[in-house]
């Protein structure tokens, strides 16, 4: 069965039906993993395994069961099964639990250009010299910069297989290798670090590991000597990695199965002003070869474009298939999930379309400001909107940079929040699934001394 | 447990022969050291939402991972299949961090040291499912009993059952198993139609299911979870910038998890990244200040009786009466600062490479009676629970975020206050304290600390303090 999963799958569901599930959907993951981890020069740490699970999930009517194995032997499937059905038999009746309408099944054709075979090929020399030569140029970048937390580059290949009763059987590889690093600068008494990466599904569209470390010093360089500022209510501008974090609030306030438990400060607001004009946010799994592309969700949904938020207005939410009946909508093809369970929510490429303005105009014009270039904390709650987070970064004065901000708080509430955007910079880039550009909000609580 | 009744033994097989011979080619290369980590995990969950149990799931996963040391340098590969000649590739795989001679010819194992911390004869994942969706019924129940005004319930149940064994190239061999379980509710309430606020509580540890019917029943936690919301409701916008902080006993020990545990993991200390770097010897909090990292209490979320490079857990005092005493240490970080480990190497999975770790951390009681601390404070605010936290290690910078908090006025509570993060720097914040009741309680067990991508279970504790200043983040 090495080679086959697909038919694996087809058979683990098969099975399921044979032992009375009226519905079922199997998922199996397998990957390969490589890190290589380089610290002051030195290789510090190699790592290299690969893995494989498969996860089932049952019906027996709106009964629902779940259950996930390592053991993808004859004996393990067969518990896999047996454990999955005899689960059915304590949950509840749900009138909205079942597979998605057969109609709404499929997957997108061509290559989305999420999967490169060379990254699995890749020599550990070359994984080992990327990260070598990262953190050497942030290392080398300037005389303050004396100390590193390393740099790593890691690699990941992964093959997702999933099947229903429905009769949907699908499959897709992906690839991705990263670069990142975290140079630690000091100053007299001051000791900061901070971090850069980069991302790509393929080795060739990697950022240079040159260009990487360069950033990162800078970034580390221009945290020295911060300041604790007073508690005041200024302008607050959003650097493209903190703008990002806004972007996953609005996920969790969109996710349909917050909505219709009404946990979210964005739940029966559809059609409604939630945002700016400057603020039109789209999902969208079909971007060739970005981190949140998929030809199919993890019910077998073909991945689409969404429009979530269009110049402020809420146009969507996010939905898997339970969550769209429990609202009486259709599903988004946003489900997701490990390898069991009810399908949650996931996104695709998420972000926040890009403006017109170049980044450092959105300082022009403000006096007195703070712009924020690291987030901490947990402190957002998607109920209420209420968002109080640590921060750090730089004081903006007079239109210019002026010197750096920490240990202070930034706080407003998120409904405030994205009605006060008040500029949206040109400098979109994707690092990740989730990507914004630099913003501007009119006014916040920043908490110092 | 005895070797021979270990599940790695009975079902795929290994003898002691084997894992000698195992440790032998991980070696081949020249390594210094070696080990391999065994896991079998068996977990379940279930959960109700609506009043409906939607959810129930089990599985099992298991694998290893085989670690080489050589210097300074850690080479690591696991396999989920347990068949000699996997684990015999990831023998070869983690070998090739070294390049040379073999230096170690024979390995015996013999049985290591380990606590018995959690003698629990049936854990709880071998219970009858039909007992444990009992618990998340009577969570909904309660929670939506305690108040017309709650209107969502969500209860969740999970339970883990982890059987580790650990040989290392040091002749030791140790088994453990591990159970684990915790009941979390969460409770939206709902007033005229206002917004809603949400409340949660949890709790559980290495324990029997008896815990959760006769110690911490579904019913205490379900209304502590209602009640939090309800209290809400009627909140009032937090202070922002300096104030006088009094944290309430229990989960608000995050202070220490995140003020002063991480900076003290050896990793950080050891590379010269740490706020604490350098700093033994030095007072760094209050004199009425002690505060320890101990993995041998029974029972408890963060116990172990051993670590996860097979280390018996221990005692280990961080800060004692406001002067540095210690850092966490683990195998490889205390050898390169020649000093023992602590019993603090935690990894997440057979998939991840051990580091130090914390425990259970807490601070010792002082003697000042928590209704005294409030009353000695003309205007602040007094926080009972928490959301999670975070730091900055090398700044020193942390936060953590209030879930429910009231402001004091004149020494009374007042108002409770809307969710606010607090902020402050490691090795300063704890010079502020100048109040510790006598009123020390660990949390309830429902802690996850997250460090470089793994998450570990781990406990806190705190009695009522006073700190004079620490900033929050409000917006009045």
């Amino acid at each position: 069965m090495n080679g086959n999963l697909p038919e694996l799958a087809q058979d683990i569901v098969r099975r399921a039906v044979a032992a009375g599930a009226t519905g079922a959907e199997c998922t199996i993951a397998e990957g390969d993993e490589f890190s290589a981890n380089v610290r002051m020069r030195q290789l510090e740490s190699l790592k290299e395994a690969g893995s494989r699970g498969a996860g089932l999930r049952i019906l027996i009517g709106t009964k629902t069961g779940a259950s996930y194995t390592s053991d993808l032997s004859r004996e393990g499937i067969e518990l896999l099964v047996k454990s999955a059905l005899e689960l059915a038999d304590i949950t509840s009746e749900d009138p909205h639990a079942g597979l998605p309408d057969p109609e709404e099944l499929g997957s997108i054709s061509g290559d989305l250009g999420i999967y490169s075979p060379e990254v699995e090929r890749l020599e550990t020399s070359v994984r080992i010299s990327a990260a070598e030569r990262c953190e050497a140029a942030a290392l080398d970048a300037d005389a303050r910069i004396f100390n590193s937390e390393g740099a790593s580059f890691d690699s990941h290949s992964g093959r997702r297989v999933f099947a229903n009763s429905l009769g949907f059987a699908g499959e897709y590889r992906s690839s991705s290798c990263s670069l990142a690093v975290a140079p630690v600068a000091k100053d007299g008494d001051s000791m900061e670090r901070d971090f850069w990466y980069a991302m790509a599904r393929d080795f060739a569209g990697l950022e240079p590991a040159e260009q990487v470390g360069r950033v990162a010093a800078e970034r580390a360089l221009r945290r020295l000597n911060p300041v604790k500022v007073d508690t005041q209510r200024v302008p607050v501008v959003f650097d493209p990695r903190t703008a990002r974090t806004l972007l996953d609030n609005i996920f969790e306030a969109v996710h349909g199965m917050s909505v219709f438990r009404h946990e979210s400060f964005l739940a029966e607001k559809l059609g409604e002003k939630v945002a700016s004009d400057d603020v039109t946010v789209i999902d969208d799994g079909t971007i060739p070869a970005l981190f949140g592309t998929s030809p199919f969700d993890d019910e077998g949904v073909p991945s689409r474009r969404t429009v979530v938020i269009e110049k402020g207005v809420l146009k969507s939410y996010l939905l898997n298939t339970y969550a769209a009946r429990k609202l009486g909508m259709k599903t988004t093809g946003n489900a997701a999930r490990g390898l069991t369970g009810n399908a949650g929510i996931g996104h695709g490429n998420l972000f926040l379309e890009a403006g017109e303005l170049p980044p450092q105009q959105l300082l022009s014009g403000i006096r007195n400001g703070f712009y924020v270039t690291e987030l901490m904390g947990f402190g957002v709650n998607i109920v209420t909107g209420d968002y109080s987070r640590g921060a750090a970064g730089l004081w903006i004065r007079d239109g210019e940079l002026a010197f750096a901000v920490s240990e202070v708080t930034i706080a407003g509430n998120l409904r405030e929040m994205l009605l006060g955007i008040e500029a949206v910079a040109s400098d979109l880039e994707f690092r990740g699934a989730v990507a914004a550009p630099t913003l501007k909000i009119g006014e916040m609580t920043v908490g110092g001394k | 447990m005895q070797f021979s009744e270990c599940v790695f033994a009975t079902r795929f097989n290994i003898t002691r022969r084997d894992l000698e011979a195992y440790l032998a080619e991980a070696l081949a290369q020249g390594g210094d050291y070696a080990d391999l980590y065994f896991e079998y995990l068996a977990t379940s969950s279930i959960s109700i939402d609506e009043s409906i149990v939607k959810s129930a799931a089990q599985g099992v996963s298991l694998g290893v991972g085989v670690r080489v040391i050589a210097g300074e340098r850690t080479g690591y590969a696991y396999s989920d299949d347990l068949s000699p000649e996997k684990i015999r590739k990831a023998a070869r795989v983690a070998a090739c961090i070294a390049a040379g001679p073999a230096k170690v010819d024979k390995i015996d194992l013999n049985d290591g040291r380990r606590h018995n911390l959690y003698p629990v004869l049936i854990s709880p994942t071998e219970t009858e499912f039909s007992e444990r969706v009992k618990l998340v019924k009577r969570a909904d129940a309660a929670a939506r009993a305690y108040d017309p005004r709650i209107f969502q319930v969500q209860a969740a149940y999970a339970d883990n059952l982890r059987i580790v064994m650990i040989a290392s190239s040091d002749g030791v061999l140790t088994l453990d198993r591990q159970p684990l379980a915790r009941l979390s509710v969460a409770a939206l309430a709902r007033q005229d139609g206002g917004p809603p606020q949400r409340g949660h509580a949890g709790g559980g540890g290495r324990v029997e299911l008896s815990f959760f019917l006769n110690e911490k029943t579904p019913e205490y936690f379900a209304r502590e979870a209602a009640r939090e919301a309800v209290v809400m409701l009627d909140a009032v916008e937090a202070p922002a910038g300096e104030s006088v902080v009094v944290l309430g006993p229990g989960w608000p020990g995050i202070l220490l998890h995140e003020a002063i545990g991480h900076g003290l993991e050896a990793d950080f200390n050891r590379k010269g990244v740490s706020a604490f770097s350098g700093r033994i010897g030095q007072k760094v909090a209050s004199e009425l200040c002690t505060v320890v990292d101990d993995g041998t209490i029974a029972g408890r979320r963060g116990s172990l009786n051993v670590d996860d490079e097979g280390n018996p857990t221990q005692r280990n005092v961080l800060i004692e009466n406001g002067v540095l005493r210690g850092y966490l240490q683990d195998r490889l970080s205390g050898s390169l600062m020649n000093t023992p480990s602590t019993g603090s190497g935690r990894r997440e999975s057979y998939a991840h490479i051990p580091m130090p770790r914390m425990t259970n951390t807490f601070m010792l009681a002082g003697e000042s009676d928590p209704e005294e601390i409030i009353r000695s404070v003309p205007k602040g605010i007094y926080c009972v629970n928490f959301g999670g936290g975070q730091v900055d290690i090398t700044s020193g910078n942390f936060v953590f975020s209030a879930s429910e908090s009231y402001l004091i006025e004149d020494g009374k509570l007042t108002r409770p206050v809307r969710n606010a993060t607090l902020i402050g720097n490691g090795p300063e914040a704890l010079k502020y304290v100048s109040m510790v009741g006598n009123d020390l309680s660990l949390d309830e067990g429902i802690g996850v600390c997250g460090k470089e991508g793994q998450s570990v279970p781990v406990g806190v504790g705190i009695p009522t303090i006073r700190i004079d200043r620490m900033t929050v983040g409000g917006t009045a």
